[in-house]
């Protein structure tokens, strides 16, 4: 029973003989009679996956290496909202590179997570001030996306629409990726988008808002004041796509009138990864703070009256909203959001300002060496992008001496080359930019000196920026690297991650991500690559998403894969927009009845209705199971308009539903096709395959099940698989065509998502083989197994399958404990976190429940210390139910206990300091303090503040 | 439970005040307490026009959002401005201080539709707790 292959018995943690006394108390002699109870027989794959077995770390890294060398990274001058930048090394080796960063989940549990939740509200007051707009989240998925969430916004509080269509206006002179994802957003949802020059926009009938770039995809630099003066008197709202290092010079979208400014925070100091990932950006006025979407930190208060922080407004995520939902971003891009803030406070206002003026004076010098060669400079004012003309005649040529020299250059319609600078390029760049350019007669004119070129020479007079930014202490009191270092290691502290302890988030799958998968992420040849780079540079890349592709086909028993969709969410609306370009392709322009069991995940109905389709509910039979009935009197009385089925397989309840095929072939019978959400993909690998079960379509959550880390709350990935007849109908790039003939569109700015961390799993599939991924599937099941059986009794199981066993998660019934002790599920899991774990997903899917998954890479030891303290805990709400300890002060209505607390001089509690503090053995020397005690969520939500507060607030 | 019996009374459980050719409208004891804590409330414009059985607000709450569905038709000639700075009147005084808009009424015909205090009370007696 012991693990099939080195690396494997490294990733999953029990070892053969822990495995085999697991089995003991649940009764099975062998791991596979186990399996056989747990998973139906009719939905078994009974076939070995055909992958390679697996290879030891060293040689996968190795072949990844040879992979890598193919790419080759010429100097980019591409823009399109993404530029070179300089990654201070203390950041990148303290955040990139490190578990205590990477390996933390959402911070859903605010006490444990102060430390990223401080950094994401520095990212916050970062936009926040750059942007001169009062509220920002915490980031979002991509540029495009956070435009198209700007639009959906509008949509959502713009006044007088009038009746008919409404529409959005798109500045031509946006980034083309950013006009597709707009585009494909708005179809979608039946909005008309005019794309045009902002001169030339009319405020009329049904116009909801508009969207400008600033500085635009060409560098042009205009004044856009009048144009927010004409959308307000006319009702409608006016969205910016901007660039942070640019506001550093330039006056900021607030500040002229703008209601949302978007963008990418990438040149923070975050590498380019062929595209991603990267923190989008979101900011806007007060009056619209309750519609923004994603994630947004707030600051409130915990039980001592302390300011603690915390995620706000967490009823407009979409798990709530469900169909209301306008938006149905769940993941953020939080480890580059804090990375990006960091370089913010690692730089402070005048290093930011200084870097900035250092790239608009090189773009001068550029400018003027261009001039200088008798080239024409298009605008008049520009940051640090110019364009060219060039004729068209001269633009192939240019292009390819630059190319000649390992330059990259963005050739622009027919005649003309722009050129973006950025923070890392010197003197002799600039030379030999300007050197590609000349003709072979010409002799190459000396640049001016850039110390006699003014800090903001080429911008007009009313764009000057005069407002401060980062004027906060935290963006002045970390300068020296040793500070700097300081400062994130003590935030790193207070926070829980994998290094510490398990985190058994139900439906989060918190597995290893063992070093090796993640050591490439940082490579020069992967990291600094632009997203938009000839083909003929990345083929070590391409090579990677074919195998990649080929691997997670096998895998979930399809015929193509899309890599774009950025998070699974994405992932689901990308999968269900295939699914109607494919009934379109058929005539059925009529099908949009999309049928959603009560029990999905919240985020199916947002995308249904993201995606158009109407939304039709099936219900649940008593044991959590679809009704099979149900679903076939809705597939029925819908048959004419039925587009498709969302299923989750596991079920989110945790249970293997033995009816999954019948309920797939009723959709199909009906005309519909099925969407299988993937995020339980973790209990199918190499026992089920969604293919073979009958979907259609499947979004993988690739940072759940093949190992990338969550990032404290992205990055995520959502690729998605399709059946053969599917494949025409995946997404397209505008800039890096896929050959997807039929595509619906552009669901993220880069043609691959978020390049850099596929070789995380593509290095997972590498090392486990075939057996070893088939084994830790059965390692989850088993460990999830084994907790609800050393529960049963103390907890009720609220689902399970066939022979009383669930999937690779399981649910504990904490409702009854409201009744007998006066306890809900929130004084559990405060109290989980002071015997030193992560609680388990609170309220998911049932309200006042706790759904506990515990992964094959936990150690059985750590599974019962985690068992253990449960039952303990169950030990203090029998004290309460017995009448031993009163119901309304006991540890765990108190519950968490901060340091400051049980050192403190006063103690006037019922229960002893010793008993708060380390209620279990081993906790003396190994646990992890929440830094505050619990928190007013309502003070929070009622109060919203979401920019650092002065720091007198914590003294 | 607390019904007044001077008001009317939406399946959707808004109650409302007529006082001539306008009324007050609120959400009911009911609801209040099943809503939970109450962070914010978002009411319309004035001047805006709702229409009986239609969305004219949220009230979102700590672990909820809720649509506000109007109970009759007509203008909003006014809207409580407490409650959007002290959302947790809702809860406290649902038919006292927590009103949310005072409707002109449009079509005197959809007030015979509401349900009195007897009607709401049967109603709630067919809900779970």
């Amino acid at each position: 029973m012991s693990a099939p292959n080195e690396f494997a018995a490294r990733h999953v943690g029990p070892r053969g003989d822990d495995v085999a006394s697991m089995l003991e108390v649940l009764g099975y002699q062998s791991l596979d009679s186990f399996i056989d109870a747990v998973v139906p027989e009719s939905v078994r794959m009974r076939r070995p996956l055909a992958l390679p077995p697996g290879r030891g770390e060293n040689a996968v890294i190795a072949t990844m290496r040879e992979l890598t060398d193919q790419n080759e990274v010429f100097r980019s001058y591409l823009g399109l909202g993404y530029s070179n930048c300089d990654v201070p090394a203390v950041i990148k080796r303290n955040i990139l590179e490190n578990p205590g960063w990477y390996t933390a989940y959402t911070p859903y549990q605010a006490e444990i997570a102060q430390g990223r939740l401080e950094a994401l509200l520095n990212f916050q007051t970062m936009v926040s001030d750059l942007t001169a707009l009062p509220v920002a989240n915490s980031s979002l998925l991509d540029e495009g996306t956070a435009a198209a969430e700007a639009m959906a916004m509008t949509m959502a509080v713009a006044k007088h629409m009038g009746e008919g269509t409404p529409v959005y206006l798109v500045d031509s002179a946006c980034h083309p990726q950013t006009i597709a994802v707009v585009a494909t957003r708005a179809v979608a949802r039946g909005i008309e988008v005019r794309v045009d020059d902002p001169a030339n926009f009319d405020f009329g009938e049904g116009v909801a808002g508009c969207l400008v770039q600033y500085p635009a995809t060409d560098g042009a630099v205009r004044d856009y004041a009048p144009l927010c003066a004409r959308a307000h008197e006319a009702g409608a709202l006016v969205t910016v796509a901007t660039d942070l290092l640019a506001l550093a010079l330039l006056a900021p979208p607030g500040e002229w009138g703008a209601d949302v400014a978007v963008g990418n925070s990438q040149r923070f100091g975050v590498p380019l990864g062929y595209g991603g990932p990267h923190a989008a950006f979101f900011a806007t006025k007060d009056e619209y703070k309750r519609h923004i979407p994603g994630r947004i930190i707030g600051v409130s208060r915990d039980a001592e009256g302390n300011p603690a922080l915390r995620m706000a407004l967490q009823t407009r995520e979409q798990h709530i909203r469900r169909d209301k939902a306008t938006s149905n971003v769940c993941t953020a891009q939080v480890l580059l959001a804090v990375m990006a803030s960091m370089y913010a406070v690692y730089h402070g206002p005048e290093g930011i300002r200084t870097i900035a003026t250092r790239v608009h004076r090189r773009t001068v010098q550029l400018a003027r060496g261009l001039r200088a060669l008798g080239c024409q400079i298009e605008h008049e004012h520009f940051f640090d992008t110019i364009c060219v003309l060039v004729g068209a005649a001269r633009q192939r040529q240019i292009m390819d001496e630059a190319a000649s020299r390992r330059i990259n250059l963005r050739a622009l319609g027919r005649d003309r080359i722009v050129v973006a600078l950025d923070e890392t390029v010197r003197e002799r760049d600039v030379s030999e930019v300007v050197a590609c350019f000349a003709n072979p007669q010409q002799t190459i004119p000396a640049l001016v000196d850039q110390r006699s070129i003014a800090p903001h020479s080429i911008i007009p007079d009313v764009l000057v920026r005069e407002s401060e930014y980062l004027t906060h202490p935290v963006f002045a009191r970390h300068r020296s690297e040793t500070e700097m270092l300081r400062y994130m290691r003590g935030l790193e502290a207070k926070d829980l991650s994998l290094t510490a302890a398990m985190i058994p988030l139900g439906s989060c799958t918190m597995k290893l991500n063992a070093t090796t998968e993640m050591l490439p992420v940082s490579w020069p040849k992967l990291a600094g690559i632009h997203p938009f780079a000839p083909r003929s540079q990345t083929t070590g890349y391409l090579e990677l998403f074919h195998r990649l592709e080929a691997d997670l086909c096998e895998i979930t028993g399809f015929a193509a894969v899309s890599l774009q969709p950025n998070a699974g969410s994405q992932g689901e609306f990308a999968g269900l927009l295939t699914i109607q370009a494919y009934h379109r392709s058929r005539g059925d322009d009529h099908r949009d009845v999309c049928l959603i069991p009560v029990s999905a995940h919240g985020t199916n109905p947002a995308s249904a209705v993201m995606a158009g389709m109407r939304v039709v509910v099936v219900s649940s039979d008593a044991k959590g199971n679809i009704d099979v009935e149900d679903l076939r009197a809705k597939a029925n009385a819908h048959a004419e308009q039925l587009a498709a089925l969302m299923v989750t397989y596991p079920s989110t309840h945790g249970v293997f539903e033995g009816s999954i095929r019948e309920i797939c072939d009723i959709v199909h019978q009906h005309g519909g096709q099925v969407y299988m959400d993937g995020a339980n993909m973790n209990a199918q690998v190499g026992l089920c395959s969604p293919g073979d079960l009958g979907a259609d379509v499947c979004h993988l959550n690739l940072h759940k099940t093949f190992c990338i880390p969550h990032g404290g709350g992205g990055p995520g990935m959502g690729p998605i698989g399709v059946a053969a007849h599917l494949a025409p109908f995946l997404p397209d790039h505008p800039l890096v065509p896929l050959g997807h003939a039929r595509a619906e569109g552009t669901v993220s700015a880069a043609p691959w998502g978020s390049a850099s961390i596929l070789p995380i799993s593509w290095i997972y599939i590498q090392l486990m083989g075939a057996e070893g991924l088939t084994y830790a599937t059965k390692i989850a099941i088993l460990s999830a197994n084994y907790i609800a059986k050393r529960l049963s009794g103390e907890y009720d199981l609220l689902y399970s399958g066939t022979h009383g066993l669930v999937a690779h998660e399981c649910i504990l019934d904490t409702r009854p404990f409201k009744q007998s002790a006066g306890v809900d599920v929130e004084d559990i899991a405060k109290r989980l976190i002071d015997y030193g774990f992560h609680p388990p997903t609170v309220s998911f899917p049932v309200p006042g429940t706790l759904m506990v998954e515990p992964t094959e890479s936990e150690s059985k030891e750590e599974l019962d210390r985690f068992v253990d303290a449960l039952l303990a805990i169950r030990g203090e709400i029998r004290e309460v139910e017995i009448g031993v300890t009163s119901r309304e002060d006991n540890v765990l209505r108190r519950a968490p206990h901060t340091l400051a607390q049980v050192v403190a001089d006063d103690w006037d509690r019922p229960y002893s300091r010793e008993r708060a503090a380390f209620p279990a053995p081993g906790l003396r020397v190994r646990k992890v303090w929440p830094t505050v005690a619990r928190i007013d969520n309502m003070y929070g939500d009622r109060n919203l503040v979401c920019s650092c507060p002065p720091v007198e607030a914590y003294e | 439970m607390d019904i007044p019996d001077n008001l009317r009374y939406s399946s959707e459980h808004e109650w409302l005040a007529p006082a001539g050719k306008t009324a007050k409208v609120g959400i009911t004891g009911y609801a209040a307490e099943h809503i939970g804590d109450i962070v914010f409330v978002e009411l319309p414009k004035i001047g805006s026009e709702v229409t009986a059985g239609s969305s004219f607000g949220v009230i979102e709450a700590v672990k909820s959002v809720s649509e506000l569905f109007a109970p009759v038709s007509g203008k909003v000639v006014a809207i409580n401005e407490r409650v959007a700075k002290e959302p947790e009147l809702v809860s406290a005084d649902p038919y006292g201080a927590g009103w949310l808009i005072e409707v002109e009424l449009s079509n005197d015909g959809e007030m015979s539709a509401l349900k009195d205090s007897a009607g709401y009370r049967d109603l709630l007696a067919t809900l779970p707790e």
